[in-house]
Parts: structure tokens; sequence; C-alpha cells
């Protein structure tokens, strides 16, 4: 299914689209602060926000976008098939739930704290709708310079040729404010989510761009917990995936069986060590940075050869 | 959340799953009433959050009253990686027909949850080759896959139902419960061909507690946690003598790295998330300066819309209500750095261009005293 789900072709459409680099993008809980302070910073990054959802505030208005009761009210207006989901986390189910039953593609799950139940359930139905999760506990997916789904400011990226995935906001901030800042723009970036169950994991995210002209490195900003990036160790051995990799992990230094911040960043064992994870890489020839600010440096090295 | 063995045991009860009788003790005066009730010789086991009990010592077997009198006495304060244990199971012996591992577990990468079935009970899962690993759909275990795991298992005709009910019951109290693991190392079948939860692991998803009110009595938090969890913070103290503050878990383990790279060593890890107002950083300088063992605060602050002057007032402020003594250096990227800098003048809080900056100068200080 990864290699068939064209994020792009979603997200910006082709340049023969009339709506090309505007496709609209409805956001659910837009009339709650956090949803509407993000709303308005998306618009001002360029996301054409064609619609809110918030139940019993259809009619109003959230700036001049109209705000209905029902995603199938938003959908049919708007024509969306992306929407970013705002509501806190109790209520993540129902709303992903809705936006899935009414045709949504792909849904950007910002809220924190999601059950994993709720996530894994999600998740099975997204798949049985042909439809994509990013997320849950994500800063969302951006597009530099064209437009962006989540909750990331805008001053570190840049536009480019290189792609930041990260399961970390802030690091995947200050990762892309270093590349910027070395010449590196990027094509795409996006959070896989601090959760322990990523609606677009790692793997699912090379999938995404692993046949693009447009990209030509990738940057993954991981962490320790489970074996997301051993796994990605494994797929880019055997699928010969060729483009340039650089990583990062945070949390080399924590101690095992607590839980560092996000839901997923704890160690059992030797499952989910930061050594477990940097050996696998080693065997995949992708170079590990130990600061953000190494990563610019390693992809440039990586890059030359 | 790591549930304790009795309360692990106390969920599977509820779901029908049976385990051996037993008693928690907290003192030795509930411990010798217990041994009353259940008759010698039972096992002492340390109520702990942390793996390796039975390697550490800290399962004892007790034949009379006399041992019990000094064999409870040293378990109670012995400490497991640094834990004390939270009271002592006593619990009936049995006798052991065959030991067999099962657990239902989060399975990150495949998404969904897995069961882990081996023949070979009591050892570590991790280590061995002789197992079973079966995903399943979020809609339930089928009889007929829980009896083909027990064939696998080679699990004897006569306790073959007995199996299939209890695979099915683990599987409602991950479902029901909401945990990540639910492990029974081991489960034994006894004489009389039942089965038995000998040991009981379960961990407990935390982001399901607001819809759990019976699950909430096994929260256990420090003060110090408790505190950091009422202002929506993620706090974990460590060893060492330098507290790092910062919005977003991905940095501050990365901040932590660093730390650690340069020689420094870090007393806690405060996430306090997206939000860097005065009233956040205020909050988490509040929790950090119980922490007596902290000799500076380094604070590492990432995002467009962070307002650093807004965060330099909050330092000023727990500066001046006393609450903090310490040095702060601080990383603060964000608007209105300039400000920023001229509010701090003259304090014991620095400000810094970059993350490096700040570490090496909060670590150059501490170890030169």
């Amino acid at each position: 299914m990864s290699t068939q789900f064209d994020i792009f072709k979603i997200l910006s459409g082709n340049e023969s689209d009339a709506d090309y680099e505007k496709k609209p993008v409805i956001i659910q809980g837009i009339t709650g602060s956090f949803g509407s302070t993000h709303a308005r910073l998306m618009r001002s990054y360029g996301t054409n926000i064609a619609a809110g959802v918030t139940p019993g505030k259809g009619g109003s208005k959230f700036e001049d976008v109209p705000v209905f009761n029902t995603v199938e009210e938003a959908v049919k207006a708007s024509g969306s098939v992306i929407s970013g989901i705002f509501v806190p986390a109790p209520f993540f189910y129902k709303a992903a739930k809705e936006a899935l039953d009414n045709g949504i593609k792909i849904i950007v799950a910002i809220p924190e704290h999601v059950p994993i139940i709720d996530s894994i359930k999600v998740f099975e139905y997204a798949q049985k709708k042909g439809a994509r999760m990013i997320g849950p506990n994500t800063p969302g997916v951006i597009i530099p310079e064209i437009m962006k789904v989540g909750i990331m400011p805008a001053q570190p990226f840049t536009k480019g040729n290189t792609v930041v995935f990260s399961r970390s906001g802030t690091l995947m901030y200050e990762v892309s404010f270093h590349l910027s800042n070395s010449g590196f723009g990027q094509r795409l970036g996006l959070g896989i989510g601090g959760d322990p169950i990523n609606g677009t994991n790692l793997i699912d995210s090379f999938g995404l761009i692993r046949n693009r002209e447009d990209v030509d490195s990738v940057v993954v900003v991981g962490e320790i917990g489970g074996d997301a990036e051993e796994q990605l160790a494994d797929y880019i051995i055997k699928t010969d995936f060729s483009k340039p990799v650089v990583a990062y992990i945070a949390g080399r230094s924590a101690p095992k069986e607590k839980r560092m911040g996000h839901a997923g960043a704890i160690v059992y064992g030797n499952y989910g060590s930061a050594e477990s994870k940097i050996s696998n890489y080693d065997k995949a020839n992708v170079p590990v940075a130990k600061s953000p600010r190494e990563v610019p440096l390693l992809l440039r090295t990586k890059l030359r050869k | 959340m790591r549930l304790l063995e009795y309360q692990g045991k106390e969920l599977f009860n509820q779901f029908g799953i049976k385990t051996p009788e037993s008693i928690l003790a907290e003192n030795v005066e509930d411990a010798r009433i217990g041994a009353q009730k259940l008759g010698f010789p039972f096992v002492l086991k340390s109520q702990l959050t942390v793996g390796g009990r039975g390697k550490a010592g800290a399962i004892q077997k007790c034949k009379d009253s006399s041992e019990l009198e000094t064999k409870f006495g040293e378990l109670l304060v012995k400490e497991v990686k640094g834990e004390l244990p939270r009271g002592i199971l006593l619990e009936k012996m049995v006798d052991i027909v065959k030991e067999i591992y099962l657990s239902i577990f989060l399975n990150r990468s495949k998404r969904c949850f897995s069961i882990i079935a081996s023949s070979e009970g009591g050892i570590d899962i991790e280590q061995t080759d002789n197992k079973i690993i079966q995903d399943i759909s979020i809609e339930g275990v089928s009889s007929e896959l829980a009896n083909t795991i027990a064939s696998d298992l080679n699990i004897p005709d006569r306790s073959k139902e007995s199996f299939v009910n209890l695979l099915l019951n683990l599987f409602r109290v991950v479902v029901e419960k909401e945990a990540e693991l639910a492990e029974i190392n081991p489960l034994a079948i006894i004489s009389d061909d039942s089965l038995l939860a000998l040991d009981a692991k379960v961990i407990l998803d935390d982001n399901s507690l607001f819809r759990h009110e019976d699950l909430k009595k096994y929260l256990y938090l420090s003060d110090l946690e408790k505190q950091a969890a009422e202002n929506g913070f993620s706090f974990v103290e460590l060893e060492g003598d330098i507290a790092i503050i910062g919005n977003g878990a991905g940095l501050v383990m990365s901040t932590l790295d660093m730390v650690t790279d340069a020689n420094g060593k870090a007393g806690a890890f405060l996430d306090f998330g997206g939000r860097a107002t005065s009233e956040t950083i205020y909050e988490a300088l509040k929790v950090i300066s119980r922490l007596p063992k902290v000799k500076a605060i380094l604070v590492n602050l990432y995002g467009g819309i962070v307002r650093t002057d807004l965060v330099a007032q909050g330092i000023l402020e727990a500066y001046k209500n006393n609450i903090l003594t310490v040095p702060v250096y601080a990383r603060i990227s964000g608007a209105q750095s300039e400000k920023a800098r001229e509010l701090l003048n003259g304090s014991k809080a620095r400000l810094f261009d970059t993350v490096e900056e700040a570490i090496n100068a909060v670590v150059l200080k501490i170890n030169n005293n």
C-alpha cells in the first residue's frame, strides 16, 4: 500500500489542476482555541482551509471559512479529502471515524494522549478505506513554501530536495532549521508522531518518496522506544533503498523503563534502546548524528559520495 | 503505568483468570496474620515495578514463622534496581505439572496486538527462539486460533479448554482495561489439570485512564510527579545535578544526550509541552526547585511561537519569589529575544544563542565547583 499512496498528489495536486497547490483542507475542531490559532497560521502559510467542523457551531464562520456541524457537510461544500483533526484526545476516535466515513483520504491527527486502542481502530479502519492517518501526536505535514497541515512553525523550513521524517515535533523543527541553514531545503516534512502507534510509520513514509525524482535524500529523526528504526534499517537493506539517508536518535542517555515525555519513548530491556537502533542503522549504512547540528554535516558527506 | 504483580492479578481474577491464593502484607504484623490464614509454607514476593526480582533475591520461600520474621523484614527494605517494594505478597505454593509462557503485547511496528506463547515457562522470552508469535485483530481472538496455539504448546487435552478460555479472557483484560502488555510468566498447569497464573505483568495505557475510574487507584506518583502531572508536564527524576527543561519530548531528550556527552550529569527531565508562557516556565521551575540536588537549570526552548520575553519574565518572577536560587542557563529561540536578554540582565539567568554554548557554560560551572 505504501508505494501506491501519492501524498504529494493529494496535498498539492498536478500542475494541470485548477486548484494546484491550493487543495482544500478541512479542520475538525476549528473553533477551539488550539484549532483556530493554527487554522489562522496555516492560512497565512498558504494552506487552503476551505471548511471547518465543530458540532453545534454549524452555520457560523471562522474568519471567512464556513463552519459545519458534520464532516459530511464540510466535505460536500469544499470537496476536500484532507482533514486536520484538532479535537481533544478523548474525542479523536469519533472525529477520525467520521472523517473516514465521509471520504477523507488523509487524516492529520494532531492530538496528544490518544488511547492506543483508539489509534489501532482508526488505523485499521483507514486501511479498509484506502486512507492514511498521519500521527497521532504529530506536528503534522508540511510541503515547504506551499502548504502545511499541522502546528509546525514556518521559519525552520525552506523549499528543497531532502525530506525530513520525525518522531518528535520540536526536533523536526530544530533539525530542519539546521538543514535549511546549510542549504538543504525540504521537499516534505512529515511528523510520524510520538505515540507507540503511528498511522504512517517510517517504512510507510519511505514508500511515499522512494520513487520521486525531486527527492535526493532523507533525514530520519528518531528516538528511543519501539523498533521503528530497526524495521526501517531492515527495509533499507532488503528493498535496496538507494537515496542517501542520515539519521538522528534522541534519548541515548535516558534511563530504561522510564517514559521520556512521549508515550512511545520508553526502553524495555534492549527493546527500543538507542544501541539497538544505532547498530541496525550501521548495518544499513545510515550514519547517526550525535546532535541536531551534526545532521547537515553528515548529509553533506553522504551526498558527496 | 506498570502494575504491581498483585494488582495485575486482581485484574486477572476479575476476568476469571485464576491465581494462587495470596495475601498482601505491608508490615510484619500483616504478614503474621496473613501467614496464619494462608498456612506455611508459602512464597514471599516483593511487589516491584522493575523486572529481575527472582535473580535479585526478592522472591523467597518461607517455611515457618521464624523464617517469616527474618525474611519478611529483609525483603521489605531490599532495593531492586533502586526501587523499594510496595508490600510483599504471601503466596501459596502449588503443584506444578507444566509451565508455559503467555502474553499479549502491543506490537508497535505491526500496529496491532500480538500473542506470544512458549512451552517453556518462567524463562526470559527475549532469550528463547522456542516461541509462537501470532498477530491478532482488535476485533478479537477466535477459539479456533486459541485451540491452535494450545496444540502448538502441547497442552494436554484435559487442560485445553481451560487454556482456550484463559487466552480469550487475557485478550479481554487487554482490550477492556486497555493494556499495552498482559503477561503471565509462568502460567502453570497444576496437578488437577487447571491453570493458574503464577505471575502477572500488566502495563496499562496511561492515555486511556480518563475512561477507567476503577484503574486510577493504581496510579502511584511521587509528590513531585503529581505536581508535574497536574501542570501537564512530563517529568522524570534522574541522578545528576543539572535539571533540563524544554518544550517537546524529543528536544529535551536530545538536550539530555548533549549534556551527557559534555560530561554533565542530568538530574531531571522536564518537558512542558507546546505552551511556553511565563506561567508554564514558572510552574516548571517550581517543580525543579523541590529537588535539592539540582545545582543549575538548563532551559532549551525552540519554536516559532515561543515568546522569549514572556519566558524571561517567568524566570525573573521565580527568582523574585525565592522559588529559585540556582543559576539558569537558557537557549530560547523565538520572538523578542533582545528584550528577554535585557530583562535577564543582572539576574542569575543567562541567555545563549545556541544550546551547545549553554551546555558548555553550565557544565563548566558545575564541574568546577
